[in-house]
């Protein structure tokens, strides 16, 4: 899933870093709250360990192997916002070494692989384990489904962003300029991958760790866990996971509006009829229809804008938002707020 | 799979990872044109460059930019066979695999009928040879920044470039601590390895391998506490400073102007 550079426009690399920025900033703040100075030596050893468990063969039927992210297993054990940086190193690290990933595309690679992952497969295993037993067999589940659904979210995401590229981003004859195959082809090529060799392997990889720990070391998947310090907090984190989730399918529906703003277009600018069939046609695939020249770098301008905008909206209310559940659970704020009632 | 071939495979994957960078810590030291270079100076140009080579919209200034990146290698004294190797071995392949339906299924004009059908289109083999040059264009410069510049340099010319140092501290650790645990993952497949006769099922083989990772992910924890204790015992108080010794000379200034001009160049050439 790692998307090298030249699949995806700058455009699209752009403003993914933007998507991405407010889930670091926020991860750095969380982190650092809770971990303070240890906050280096424990991410920068757990970005290794997330290295070096993206190289660990996995065996899998067929004679093959495959390698998992770990992703959701370090949400479990660090907390979900230290997994978002811990992964994000590992992912720069792979990027700038090995050329494993883009150095424009590392800020997609992070949105699908330490955001949407970590996230996604976290909320998963917090709605099946809940409050159970450190050692109930209901956390190894979690692991297993949340791990599963983690790297189909994220799958699912990256294959979103790379069918957007040859509708929005073509020649003038109609040549796809980066990621040649459109939604219909890169979203199912992306999932069928996932859910049938990379997520089984993501889920055995992360159940049989989580069982392992659970069986040994107890100790580390409670840490993770129960930590107080992270209370109701995973609703909000939930929520995140989802508009995460959201974000690119908003993308997905301004690209179909453009479609159509496209045929529109076609009326006023004194072509005076639309062909037959080319309406249906146009929103399907616009790429054939490369010979009347909209103003295309305008249109895609304006959409990568409005989609920035509209991140950076839902960004600020789940930022709101998460201040005040926090405001609402910390002790501290109980304290004054109890204070402002007697008082 | 028997246990010997899965466990061969890591133990290989792991140890060539090893080499590969050890050789390039070798190659930053030879007295090559790259090498010599302020970091800044270079991060920066790279970086503009794979910009330009995104923003390309045809093959000239992609293969021109390539034949760069070929006379830059050379003058950096870096051998072309290992270089070629390095960038073409894996993800330029896989593009290439990747690309060939796009040869036909992507609508336009033919440039290949057969049987008064069209096979191949024009469109289809602009956008595959595109993606090809991109992805091999981009990923030499970043293949280069590593093989002619220190980690070290690298980092403190992120750090110039006002990148948190939290994320630059991160960064610099976890290079440090990936070779401890590999080395440490390679010992646990090696003895495993010297003990095995025979063959082992594949859900043997996984289970045993999860329990590795188990096993690394615990010592991992340990490791951060020591280290971390380490760092207070020294004084750390949450803040790194670095030595910042850097000076732009002549060639600096001489290869940022020339980089300047040769973006200019290529960016323009998309309008033609």
């Amino acid at each position: 899933m790692h998307i090298p550079d030249g699949y995806l426009s700058p455009a699209t690399c752009g403003t993914m870093y933007a998507v991405s920025l407010p889930f670091w900033f926020v991860a750095i703040r969380k982190v650092k709250q809770v971990l303070t100075t240890r906050t280096v030596p424990i991410l920068a050893i757990f970005a290794a360990f997330s290295f070096v468990l993206m190289m660990f063969n996995v065996p899998i039927p067929g004679g093959t192997t495959a390698h998992a992210v770990g992703a959701t297993l370090l949400a479990i054990v660090l907390g979900p916002w230290a997994a978002v940086l811990g992964v994000s190193v590992a992912l720069g690290i792979q990027a700038l070494f090995f050329g494993d990933g883009g150095l424009l595309t590392f800020g997609t690679n992070c949105f699908n692989m330490a955001i949407v992952m970590p996230l996604v497969g976290y909320f998963v295993y917090k709605v099946i384990s809940a409050n159970s037993d450190v050692k109930s067999p209901r956390r190894t589940l979690g692991a297993v489904i949340g791990s599963y659904m983690g790297i189909i979210a994220a799958s699912g995401v990256a294959g979103i962003e790379l069918g957007l590229q040859p509708g929005l981003f073509h020649a003038v004859n109609g040549t796809p300029l980066y990621a040649p195959y459109g939604l219909s082809v890169a979203v199912p090529a992306m999932l069928i991958a996932h859910l049938a060799v990379a997520g089984p392997v993501e889920a055995v990889v992360s159940g049989g760790v989580v069982a392992y720990l659970q069986r040994a070391h107890p100790s580390l998947i409670k840490a993770g866990a129960v930590g107080t310090k992270e209370g109701k907090l995973w609703i909000l984190w939930g929520t995140l996971g989802v508009l995460a989730l959201a974000a690119p399918v908003g993308l997905l529906a301004s690209g179909t509006a453009w479609g159509e703003w496209g045929v529109d277009e076609l009326q006023t600018m004194g072509l005076g009829f639309i062909p037959k069939g080319l309406q249906t046609l146009y929103r399907w695939w616009p790429a054939p229809l490369p010979d009347y020249g909209f103003p295309r770098m305008g249109a895609v301008i304006g959409y990568i804008m409005s989609a920035v905008l509209g991140m950076a909206v839902i960004a600020f209310l789940v930022w709101m938002l998460g201040r005040r559940l926090v405001r609402r659970t910390s002790p501290a704020a109980q304290v004054a707020s109890q204070q402002e009632h007697t008082g | 799979m028997t246990g010997e071939g899965f466990l061969t495979k890591n133990i290989s994957g792991i140890t060539h990872t090893l080499e590969s960078v050890i050789v390039a810590e070798d190659l930053c030291r030879a007295p090559g044109l790259l090498q010599r270079l302020d970091p800044r100076a270079k991060v920066v140009t790279f970086a503009l460059f794979i910009v330009t080579v995104g923003l390309a919209r045809s093959f000239w200034p992609l293969s021109a930019i390539f034949a760069l990146i070929l006379a830059v290698t050379a003058a950096s004294r870096i051998s072309m066979g290992f270089f070629l190797k390095r960038i073409f071995l894996f993800i330029p392949i896989f593009t290439l695999v990747i690309a060939i339906p796009a040869l036909f299924v992507t609508p336009g004009s033919p440039l290949v009928t057969m049987a008064s059908k069209v096979i191949i289109t024009e469109q289809g083999a602009r956008t595959a040879g595109l993606l090809f040059l991109r992805v091999t264009d981009s990923m030499s410069f970043g293949v280069l920044l590593i093989l002619t510049t220190r980690w070290t340099s690298v980092l403190a010319a992120l750090r110039w470039l006002r990148m948190p140092s939290l994320l630059v501290d991160i960064l610099g650790m976890t290079y440090r601590y990936i070779f401890l645990l590999l080395h440490s993952t390679n010992s646990m497949f090696l003895a495993r390895r010297s003990r095995t006769l025979g063959s082992f099922s594949s859900n043997e083989n996984r289970r045993w391998l999860t329990r590795a990772l188990g096993t690394t992910m615990v010592k991992s924890r340990h490791l951060s506490e020591d280290v971390y204790l380490a760092m207070l015992s020294r004084g750390y108080q949450g803040e790194t400073r670095v030595l910042n010794d850097f000076k732009m000379e002549y060639r600096d200034f001489l290869w940022v102007a020339f980089a300047l001009v040769a973006v200019s160049v290529a960016i323009w050439s998309n309008r033609l």
